[in-house]
């Protein structure tokens, strides 16, 4: 798969226009995570629309984006960049055999007393 | 059946090149209706003129058919020359031989061919052409400006200067607007009401002008030329005409904590108040909220103190109907509410205030005296945040803000961060922006001199959220061009508000039947070429009402405004197109389709009584089509499923003509 | 044996404002274009009623175009939107008739476009050209 059709296929899944964006920076100002990150929220909608889509691929920041929504909440034209990140993160989990962990390990990730990031993000992206 | 000349027109060689002209007028000869047919050089001059007076008084024409250049070139030539023999000038069909024939093909055989093709077609038409007489309409020498802010002013004082009759109707106690509510002005920095108060005072002078204060228009009815509109004076328990505006009543009322509106809540006024001391008129007004002797029949201290004897407890709203020729709209903008932007604290912190509650805080006559002190202590702020672009270019959120640039926040906002600046060398001023739009005169020099000579920091990048945190504003935002996220604790946040049209403009756009777009702005009848007309005859637009503005564009648009009114109010009488919609009373079947397409509001109903077969009478009802409204698009035509809408001069049938013909 | 060359007719109807002035630009400018053009004046693209389409087509028209302001430039604001709509309904009706697509189009062309126009009518001319006499339509009894 090709850049191109990478980006493409990332934009598909996450249900969002990033052409929209107007770079006005308020994901970036609303983001908590925003230290910890390598590629900040609104570098991620640019390398997007550029097609610049393999650092991100190999990024950590994809997993240090927290989910919160709050980059998607402010954001003023509608490009909610929490949903381009989990795009990314969905497509190298469906990535055939290169998933970031095999299924048996999770438990060992598992903090007893912190419910998983997954489950986290998937409660919060349906009941918005 | 018609009595046709046909004309034939050589144009020099520019048809009879390409075109045999005396085949053409031979063909045409035995059409159906034609008597006459017959060519010559030049049909537009003076001789070839009067060779078609001439025919038609010979051969007693009834319809004329000219085969020469394009209608939009000579068609009001043959028309003035029709009239001029005595024949209805609507009786007048061109077929343009020239532009769509001779000129655009080479081939003698083939241009002759499309050119008596045309002719025939043209004949055809004529047929069935009727006499048409434009209506006509007398013009009511006065205008209504709706809202008295700077545009209502200007527009007012310009056409009363041109020597006609001017009312404005204004909702608050006094005129003046948002821009009485200024500081000072870009990007020359001169104080608003040095440059406004005069012209409100010129307004209160001025023999033609009359001003409905505290008075909202509550009907409109009639058209261009012939409006009654009426005017609702709201009670405001003081006689205007007896009140000195001396302010006794205003220093002995006892009701001391009404919010103020005029500096937008920051500080408080009486009961009883007149807005500002320039106020014009510079009458005072009962809040009737919260004056106790309106409420519960106590105190009356006002009554007592007032010299004049012009408090009247028992006033009542009272409905004025005058009549008027034209109507300008100047109800002007308003901030879009903080309240829904979360992020931004308005609602949680005193200290988080938008840039016209900034303008009232600067202001000499302000709330503070002019000294900048945040709302919440009356500290004087050492850090101050600017955010800009809040809720305006926002198409996400359309509950939260607007999809639109609101234009004049990059300008004032730079004109705030300056003056502060210049006022306080010790306040540290940030400015948030996502792009800085300076396009106008001077206006991107100003912006520079704000950053290059007064030190006002400029980051790219847009807050994402403020949160009060003690005394202080923590601010989180982001620096795109750094590419870090940026975090500052400020006393101060201004948000620059994004504007939308004042609340008062949807139903008024209703009564006016004047269109209005989704943001609720009014529409232009043309974007480019007819920038200050509603597409409802006789309605013009000044100011913000029509898109967001700066004072320099608004005073100019209501320049332009002004001077369409003039031209349409020093018209004794409008003559209309004839060529306008009409319906076919017995044909139609009352379903309004046609007023929901027709753009200017032309269609009405009305229930009318007829006469059955069987001697019973029916109430039906049907469509009438105003002509002094309708403009003749002919859009009601197609759309009327019963056939009865037809449009005059383009009728279904002539058009029917005029393909067969052609198709023959 | 000599074949004569198909000509097709095809009317054109054009508003005043804008299209039809870009017919007479195209004039000025002497822009070339076939004659199989005839085009009928109209205040605005919304005057045309389906039924002069259907007119045309009855009585032997190969090709029918109607050209209007642009999109947003309509002298009467919204006239070209109402225009819009009701030829797709009409062309979709014709589809299901079986009449080509081809035969009709709707052009926008503002007052400052004579060669667009002239482009227009020559593309338009070669493709009824191409397509042929319509024999679906055309009411044989109309033909003399």
């Amino acid at each position: 798969m090709n850049k191109k059709m990478l980006a493409e296929e990332i934009i598909r899944i996450s249900g969002t226009d990033p052409k929209k964006c107007m770079k006005c920076g308020k994901c970036s100002g609303s983001c908590p995570a925003y230290d910890d990150m390598e590629y900040h929220p609104h570098q991620f909608v640019s390398m997007i629309i550029n097609g610049n889509v393999d650092p991100l691929m190999v990024s950590e920041s994809v997993y240090s984006c927290l989910t919160c929504f709050a980059c998607a909440e402010r954001c003023p034209r509608g490009v909610e960049p929490a949903k381009l990140i989990e795009a990314v993160r969905l497509f190298k989990l469906r990535e055939k055999g290169k998933n970031r962990m095999s299924a048996e390990d999770v438990s060992a990730f598992c903090d007893a007393d912190m419910p998983q990031q997954a489950i986290v993000s998937a409660f919060r992206k349906y009941a918005k | 059946m018609q009595r046709i000349g046909v004309f034939v027109c050589w144009c020099g060689s520019n048809i009879a090149g390409t075109v045999d002209v005396k085949q053409v007028a031979k063909a045409l000869e035995n059409e159906p209706g034609v008597v006459y047919s017959t060519d010559y050089q030049y049909m537009c001059s003076q001789a070839g003129q009067d060779m078609i007076v001439n025919a038609v008084k010979e051969h007693r024409l009834t319809g004329i058919v000219v085969c020469s250049c394009s209608p939009r070139m000579h068609e009001q030539t043959f028309r003035k020359t029709a009239a001029k023999a005595g024949l209805n000038p609507y009786m007048v069909e061109i077929a343009n031989i020239r532009e769509q024939c001779s000129w655009v093909h080479k081939d003698m055989i083939v241009g002759t061919e499309k050119a008596i093709i045309l002719g025939k077609a043209a004949v055809a038409k004529v047929n069935l052409n009727a006499p048409l007489t434009p209506g006509e309409s007398p013009v009511t020498k006065r205008a209504l400006v709706i809202g008295g802010g700077i545009a209502g002013i200007q527009t007012a004082l310009d056409i009363a200067d041109a020597g006609f009759e001017v009312d404005i109707v204004e909702k608050k106690p006094t005129i003046g607007g948002k821009m009485a509510q200024l500081d000072k002005t870009f990007p020359t920095l001169d104080c608003a009401a040095c440059i406004l108060t005069p012209k409100m005072v010129d307004v209160a002078q001025h023999e033609k002008i009359r001003v409905f204060s505290f008075s909202e228009v509550s009907e409109v009815s009639g058209f261009v030329g012939n409006f009654e509109v009426t005017i609702k004076k709201k009670a405001r328990y003081v006689k205007e005409d007896i009140c000195t505006g001396c302010g006794a009543c205003v220093d002995k009322c006892p009701v001391k904590k009404v919010p103020n509106e005029f500096n937008l809540g920051m500080d408080n006024r009486k009961a009883i108040y007149i807005p500002f001391a320039q106020a014009v008129p510079k009458v005072a007004t009962i809040d009737p909220n919260a004056c106790n002797m309106l409420k519960a029949g106590k105190c009356g201290v006002c009554s007592k103190v007032c010299t004049a004897g012009a408090i009247d407890y028992t006033q009542k709203d009272e409905l004025v109907t005058e009549k008027y020729g034209a109507i300008v709209v100047a109800t002007g903008f308003e901030p879009i509410s903080m309240e829904k932007f979360d992020e931004y604290a308005y609602s949680q912190s005193k200290d988080v205030i938008t840039s016209l509650e900034f303008e009232r805080l600067t202001n000499a006559a302000g709330p503070t005296q002019g000294k900048l002190l945040r709302p919440s202590d009356l500290k004087h702020p050492e850090k101050i945040v600017f955010v800009q672009c809040v809720g305006s270019r926002c198409a996400s959120c359309a509950e939260k803000g607007k999809e639109y640039c609101s234009k004049i926040c990059c300008m004032y906002t730079a004109k705030h961060a300056m003056l502060t600046r210049d006022k306080y060398p010790d306040t540290d001023v940030t400015v948030f922006y996502i792009d800085v739009r300076t396009p106008g005169k001077n206006f991107d020099e100003f912006y520079r001199r704000a950053t290059e000579d007064y030190g006002v920091k400029y980051i790219k990048g847009m807050v994402g959220k403020i949160v009060p945190e003690g005394d202080k504003l923590h601010v989180q935002g982001s620096d795109l061009i750094a590419n870090e996220q940026v975090h500052i604790d400020a006393d101060l946040v201004v948000l620059a508000a994004a504007i939308e049209p004042d609340k008062s403009a949807r139903p008024l756009a209703t009564m006016l039947t004047a269109s209005m777009d989704t943001n609720d702005f009014f529409t232009e009848a043309h974007p480019k070429l007819r920038p200050v007309e509603s597409p409802t005859a006789g309605v013009f637009l000044s100011g913000a009402c029509q898109g967001p503005k700066d004072i320099p564009e608004t005073v100019s648009q209501a320049g332009a405004a002004a001077a369409k009114v003039i031209g349409l109010l020093a018209k004794d009488k409008l003559l209309g197109n004839p060529c306008v919609a009409s319906s076919d009373e017995n044909m139609c079947n009352g379903c309004s389709s046609c007023a929901n397409v027709c753009p200017y509001g032309a269609i009405t109903y009305e229930d009318k009584e007829f006469r059955m077969p069987d001697r019973t009478i029916q109430v039906r009802r049907i469509a009438k089509v105003n002509p002094a409204v309708c403009q003749g698009c002919g859009c009601c035509t197609v759309t009327c499923p019963s056939g009865a809408m037809d449009l005059r001069g383009f009728t279904n049938s002539q058009i029917m003509a005029e393909v067969d013909a052609i198709c023959k | 044996m000599q074949v004569k060359e198909f000509k097709p007719l095809i009317v054109a109807f054009c508003c005043n404002w804008c299209s039809y002035a870009g017919a007479d630009l195209a004039g000025n400018n002497r822009a070339d274009y076939p004659a199989d053009v005839k085009i009928i004046r109209l205040p605005c693209s919304c005057r045309v009623n389906p039924m002069f389409i259907l007119k045309a087509f009855q009585k032997g028209a190969d090709g029918v175009i109607l050209c209007g302001c642009l999109p947003g430039d309509c002298h009467y604001t919204s006239g070209n939107y109402y225009t819009r709509r009701r030829m797709a309904m009409l062309f979709s009706m014709l589809d299901f008739l079986g009449i080509e697509r081809e035969r009709t189009r709707v052009e926008w062309v503002s007052a400052a476009e004579g060669a667009k126009f002239a482009a227009t009518m020559n593309d338009f001319v070669a493709t009824v050209k191409a397509l042929g006499e319509n024999k679906r339509l055309e009411d044989l009894r109309c033909k003399k």
